[in-house]
């Protein structure tokens, strides 16, 4: 029957996240620092008013985009916390994640053989979902040196005339790296220079640590106009198996989403949008306190990598660390699997990322500080 | 730091002063500095275990008890509830709102202890005008800790992007 699957799904790498599940999913007592997903359940207050909705009988589609109290909460978040103003009827964009987003961001605007700059390491969906959109993924890569910050430079050698957009996502999956002011008005100039669409996956905006909250590209003289932004309530709200994102960005491109959206989805769960209404209006102090709790971890696992001689930059986003293991003698997906047959423990090599993640493991700290104890503990066995 | 230290500790008292300097980024003199004037301002009033009592004491026994009382002459309510929580059995004064004036919570071995209690000791006091003791049948959560059963697997995969 294979002859009859596409071609570009045939061509498609199978997920280097997978093969290391299946793997680590048939061993016992495994500690893992390997999920992409909170601990926390999602505050009861939310999954409380996403039950009411049931039993007030919302069972039926909402509009395509979304509800629009939902939209409008949307729009007032995206003021409040970023400085950007979104209409809520024409420029908010209610989806299944913010899987969809990026899916339908790039079938949006994707020509066959458009150039997609993706700046590595990233998510694992990126690529694949530039090529099924027909367009041509051109890696980015980042480097150790520059804490996985992707700077303007690293964009411009990558321009042709045939780059349509570039893929940002700050702060970072798997790096936990973010982007700065200063780095983000660099890489705004290059691009206000260039016919670009900026697709800027803002998943991880709430876990950002430090003095400054997280800052939008698309907050930028001259970036709102060509700027996708996409967020969602997974990360922020413990809420990733609601299946909960959102898109904004200029008229035009939301337009040209919202056309795929109604053909493929109809509309993003319900349920789920109960809950993520009560989540914008009354779950931000939830959001405080797990980010000050992972904030906690991160230092605390920072702390622990120093004092193990493990080198590591200090990722101030996400709920990732992205250590060097270049100095122990063996490729990510060498010292990935022996430290699951070893010490069973799963963390996740930087190749799962791209290339450039080679000598790098993506290690969560979504997890209690007891589980993360006894992970780096086994960790310090390894080597 | 001293609110995130304060809710730090109040989850567990057992951190050390370094632990806590790493996971609030500041140096560990500061933190033992911060604990000792805050202990210092009774603010921190004291350390202790959360102890599910039932599990290895079966007599052990909690009631609460609504008590009316006539505030005394310039000492409010104040003085009564001195009066009330001198006795060690009296774990918990609180002045309510409402249709009773103090909240007493007690700790007994036997319900005739209680009982005890409050017809010798606290019924006869001068300014308490009436009594209606509850007893605490179970406890499913108490100082933000779910008792027993509460489910804390793992249900996430393994490994996920």
């Amino acid at each position: 029957m294979s002859s009859f699957v596409s071609q570009t799904i045939k061509d498609l790498p199978p997920s280097g996240i997978r093969k290391f599940f299946d793997v680590a999913a048939e061993m016992e007592d495994v500690v893992s620092l390997g999920v992409g997903e909170p601990d926390f359940v999602t505050p009861w207050h939310i999954r409380e008013e996403a039950i009411f909705s049931l039993e007030q009988r919302h069972t039926m589609y909402t509009s395509n985009a979304g509800m629009s109290e939902l939209r409008d909460e949307i729009s007032r978040y995206m003021s409040d916390r970023f400085g950007l103003q979104y209409n809520p009827n024409s420029q908010v964009l209610v989806t299944v994640g913010a899987s969809e987003g990026i899916d339908i961001a790039l079938r949006a605007i994707i020509n066959p053989g458009d150039e997609v700059l993706v700046v590595e390491p990233c998510f694992v969906s990126y690529n694949p979902c530039v090529l099924m959109a027909g367009g041509v993924a051109v890696s980015v890569p980042t480097k150790a040196e520059n804490d996985f910050r992707v700077t303007a430079d690293d964009i411009r050698d990558k321009i042709t005339p045939k780059t349509k957009a570039v893929m940002l996502c700050y702060p970072n999956n798997p790096t936990g790296a973010i982007l700065e002011h200063d780095d983000l008005d660099k890489i705004a100039a290059l691009l206000r220079e260039h016919e670009i669409v900026v697709i800027s996956d803002e998943i991880y905006a709430e876990l950002t640590y430090g003095d400054d909250p997280h800052t939008s590209i698309a907050s930028f003289a001259g970036m709102y106009e060509k700027t996708i932004v996409i967020n969602g309530f997974s990360k922020a709200f413990a809420m990733t198996g609601w299946r909960l994102g959102f898109v904004c960005g200029p008229s035009e491109l939301m337009e040209a989403m919202a056309k795929i959206h109604q053909y493929i989805i109809m509309c993003a769960p319900t349920i789920a949008q109960y809950g993520g209404l009560e989540a914008l209006k009354n779950g931000m102090p939830d959001v405080e306190a797990m980010r000050k709790e992972y904030d906690g971890r991160r230092r605390y696992m920072l702390d622990e990598f120093c004092k193990m001689g493990i080198d590591c930059f200090e990722a101030r986003g996400a709920f990732y660390l992205f250590p060097s293991i270049k100095k122990f003698g063996m490729g990510s997906e060498e010292f990935c699997r022996r430290l699951l047959n070893e010490q069973r423990l799963a963390v996740v090599p930087g190749t799962a990322f791209g290339a450039c993640g080679d000598g790098y493991i993506r290690c969560s700290y979504a997890y209690s500080i007891d589980s993360i104890k006894e992970a780096l503990l086994r960790l310090r066995k390894f080597i | 730091m001293r609110m995130d230290l304060l809710s730090l500790l109040e989850r567990d008292a057992k951190l050390t002063a370094g632990e806590i300097a790493v996971r609030l980024g500041v140096s560990e003199e500061d933190v033992k500095k911060e604990i000792e004037t805050l202990e210092r301002e009774q603010i921190i009033c004291g350390y202790g275990a959360f102890v599910n009592w039932k599990r290895v004491d079966n007599e052990h026994l909690t009631a609460l008890i609504e008590v009316r009382v006539t505030p005394s002459r310039g000492k409010g309510f104040k003085g009564i509830a001195e009066r009330i929580y001198r006795f060690d059995e009296v774990k918990a004064v609180y002045l309510m709102s409402g249709a009773y004036d103090l909240a007493v919570i007690i700790e007994g071995r036997t319900l005739n202890e209680v009982a005890e209690f409050v017809s010798d000791k606290l019924s006869p006091l001068e300014s308490v005008l009436s009594t209606a003791t509850h007893f605490v049948l179970n406890k499913f959560k108490d100082h933000g800790i779910v008792f027993d059963g509460q489910d804390l697997s793992d249900e996430r995969m393994i490994v996920s992007p």
